[in-house]
C-alpha cells in the first residue's frame, strides 16, 4: 500500500495521527527553532533535551521497581527538563564564562543517569525508543497536547515579536529600551524545555534538537527577517517531516530517523550550493 | 541654548570587581551640549555610558538624567553602541534594525510603525537608499550610521555614542560627524573617544576620563575652543566643519585645567546649572 493510500485509510489511524503529528510540529519546530537559532541558545536545547533522558529512565525504575507506582516517563522527563532549564539559565545568566562547560556537564550526565536506570530497570526498555521515538505511535492525547502547545508558543512570539528580535539582535540596545532581556531568555529556555518533553515522546531527544535546526538552518539562507525566518522553517520542517514518514513506509525505515536524515541531507546540499555561489 | 541640566554626576563611585573605576566623579552636561568624553582605555568612558544608560548602578553618589534615575529615563536616551555582538546570518533590514530604537519596555507599538515613516531618520544619516537593504551586507561605516538612525527613532532627548569612529575609514567619519552637525543643538549629545588627538570641532565642551594627578578616577571638564582653527573658506560649510578638528594640547587629559581652557572647570560637586565649563 502506498504511503498516500494509507494516509485515508480508516482503518490506519496510527498514518494519520503521525500526519498530524508532523504538521502540528512544525508549527513548533518552525517558532521556537528561529528563536533558538538567532538568539544561538541550540546548544541549550542540546543540552535540555538529552538530559530528559535521566528523567525518562528514573521514572521508569521507580515504576518497574514500584516505589512510585504508575510514574509515567513523561513525568520524570519534565523534571530533568525544568531542572536543567533551570540551572542553564542560572549559569548564563550569572557565570558566563563557565556556561560551556557546564551545559556540556548536564548534556552527558542526564544521559548516564538514563542510561544507567534503564539497564537496572526490570524488564525490557530499550533507550533507542527515547532517542529516536516513534511517531507512528502518536496518540490523539499527544495531538490534542501538542496543538495546546502551538497555540502558547505562537501567541509569545507574536505578542513579543518586537522584544524577541531585539534582545536577540543586540541585547545590550534591547536593555537600553526597558526591555526585560533576562526574561526574555528564561522564558525561552522554558517553553524549549516543555516542547522538548513533549516532542521526545512521540519524536525522540536526537530529532528534537535536529529539527529545531536544520529546517531553520536551511530557511537562513532564503529569509529576510525573523518572521520570514518562523515561516519558511515551519514549511521546511513540515516538508522533510512529511518526506521523510513517506520514504520511511516506503522503504521500511525508523521513521525518526528518516525525517532527521532528510532535513540533515537539505540542510548540507543547501549550504553545499550557498558556500560554492559565494566563492 | 538652554542651561537645563541633561545628565548631573554627584560623588559618583563606581567599581567592578576589585578595580577602582571612577571615584567621586562629578560633572554636568546642559541640554544641547555637544560632549565629547575622552580618556585613554580602560579610563571607565564606557562605564560612564552605562551608568548614563542605566545598565550599571553607582556603588556611591548619584546619577540625573534630566532630574530623575537614569532607569526611569532610558527611554529619553538614543545609544549607539561601539561593538555589537552581530552575528551575521541574523536576517533583518536595516528598516527593521532602525524600527527597533522605537521599542518600549514590553509593548507591541513599534510593530504599528510603519517601514516608512522612519524615513527622516534614515534621511538625516544619510542611508535613506538602503533602507530595504540587508543590514548584513552594508560596510562597517554604513552600519554604524544605521545604528546611530536606530538611535534616533525613538526620538531621544540625549544621544550617547560609544567610540563611533572606531575602525571607521575617513569617508564614513565625515558623514557621521555631517550628519551629528544636523543634530547640534536640538539633541544633547554624549560621544565617548579614546582619540584625544582628535576631537571634533563640534564638541562645545570636552569631559576628560581619568589620568588626572591626584585623582586618577575623576573627571575634567573644559571648553574647546574648535571655532579659531577652522579656515576661513570653510567655515560656512557644515560638513567641512568636521575637516578643522581640534588637536587637544597633549597635557589636556593629565595635567591641571587651568592650562588648557580660558575659564575651566574642574568638576566637583558644583553650583549646578550656572556653571557652563568656561562657556
Amino acid at each position: 500500500m502506498s504511503f498516500f493510500a494509507a494516509l485515508v485509510d480508516p482503518s490506519m489511524p496510527f498514518v494519520r495521527n503521525a500526519f498530524m503529528a508532523s504538521l502540528l510540529s512544525s508549527l513548533l519546530f518552525g517558532v521556537l527553532g528561529s528563536v533558538v537559532t538567532v538568539k544561538r541558545i541550540a546548544g541549550l536545547a542540546g543540552s535540555i533535551s538529552h538530559a530528559v533522558l535521566g528523567g525518562i529512565g528514573l521514572a521508569l525504575y521507580l515504576d518497574a521497581r514500584k516505589i512510585i507506582p504508575g510514574l509515567p516517563p513523561v513525568v520524570g522527563a519534565l523534571v530533568f527538563a525544568i531542572v536543567a532549564a533551570a540551572l542553564i539559565g542560572i549559569v548564563s545568566l550569572k557565570a558566563k564564562q563557565r556556561e560551556d562547560t557546564v551545559i556540556n556537564a548536564i548534556w552527558a550526565i542526564g544521559m548516564s543517569i538514563g542510561i544507567i536506570f534503564i539497564a537496572k530497570t526490570p524488564g525490557y526498555a530499550d533507550p533507542m525508543s527515547y532517542l529516536f521515538g516513534n511517531i507512528l505511535l502518536v496518540t490523539t492525547t499527544d495531538l490534542y497536547l501538542l496543538a495546546a502547545l502551538d497555540v502558547v508558543v505562537i501567541v509569545l512570539a507574536w505578542r513579543f515579536y518586537p522584544q524577541i528580535e531585539a534582545s536577540a539582535f543586540d541585547e545590550e540596545f534591547a536593555q537600553t529600551r526597558g526591555v526585560k532581556t533576562d526574561w526574555v531568555f528564561l522564558v525561552t529556555l522554558a517553553v524549549t524545555a516543555i516542547s522538548v518533553v513533549l516532542l521526545q515522546t512521540f519524536v525522540g531527544i536526537v530529532m528534537v534538537i535536529a529539527m529545531l535546526t536544520l529546517p531553520t538552518g536551511v530557511a537562513s539562507y532564503f529569509s529576510k527577517n525573523l518572521k520570514g525566518m518562523m515561516f519558511l522553517s515551519t514549511a521546511f520542517s513540515f516538508v522533510f517531516s512529511f518526506a521523510g514518514l513517506g520514504l520511511s513506509w516506503r522503504l521500511d525505515l525508523p521513521s525518526g530517523a528518516t525525517i532527521v536524515l532528510v532535513a540533515g541531507i537539505a540542510f548540507l546540499v543547501v549550504s553545499a550550493v550557498r558556500i560554492k555561489h559565494k566563492a | 541654548m538652554s542651561h537645563n541640566v541633561a545628565i548631573r554626576f554627584t560623588d559618583v563611585g563606581f567599581s567592578h570587581r576589585e578595580v577602582v573605576v571612577l571615584e567621586h566623579a562629578s560633572f554636568h552636561v546642559h541640554a544641547g551640549e555637544f560632549v565629547t568624553l575622552v580618556g585613554p582605555n580602560g579610563a571607565g568612558k564606557t562605564t560612564i555610558l552605562r551608568l548614563i544608560l542605566g545598565l550599571a548602578r553607582p556603588a556611591y553618589g548619584s546619577i540625573e538624567i534630566f532630574g530623575v534615575s537614569p532607569q526611569s529615563a532610558m527611554t529619553e536616551i538614543g545609544y549607539v553602541p561601539q561593538y555589537m555582538n552581530y552575528d551575521p546570518s541574523f536576517p533583518i533590514s536595516v528598516a527593521e534594525v532602525v524600527r527597533m530604537g522605537t521599542l518600549r519596555g514590553t509593548s507591541r507599538d513599534t510593530m504599528r510603525i510603519p517601514l516608512s515613516s522612519m524615513a527622516d531618520v534614515l534621511e538625516k544619516v544619510g542611508i535613506a537608499d538602503l533602507t530595504d537593504r540587508p543590514y548584513a551586507a552594508l560596510s562597517g561605516g554604513q552600519r554604524r550610521r544605521v545604528l546611530v538612525a536606530r538611535a534616533l527613532a525613538g526620538n531621544p532627548r540625549i544621544l550617547v555614542l560609544d567610540e563611533p569612529t572606531a575602525n571607521m575609514d575617513r569617508a564614513s567619519e565625515q558623514l557621521l560627524f555631517a550628519a551629528l552637525g544636523k543634530l547640534k543643538g536640538e539633541t544633547t549629545i554624549l560621544m565617548a573617544t579614546h582619540d584625544t588627538g582628535f576631537v571634533s570641532a563640534l564638541s562645545d565642551v570636552v569631559l576628560c576620563v581619568g589620568e588626572r594627578e591626584g585623582a586618577e578616577h575623576g573627571i575634567l571638564r573644559h571648553a574647546s575652543v574648535p571655532e579659531d582653527r577652522m579656515s576661513s573658506n570653510a567655515a560656512d560649510d557644515q560638513l567641512a566643519r568636521v575637516l578643522h578638528d581640534t588637536e587637544l594640547p597633549d597635557n589636556a587629559c593629565c595635567c591641571g585645567a587651568d592650562e588648557v581652557s580660558d575659564k575651566p572647570s574642574v568638576s566637583q560637586p558644583e553650583d549646578g546649572a550656572g556653571q557652563g565649563g568656561g562657556r
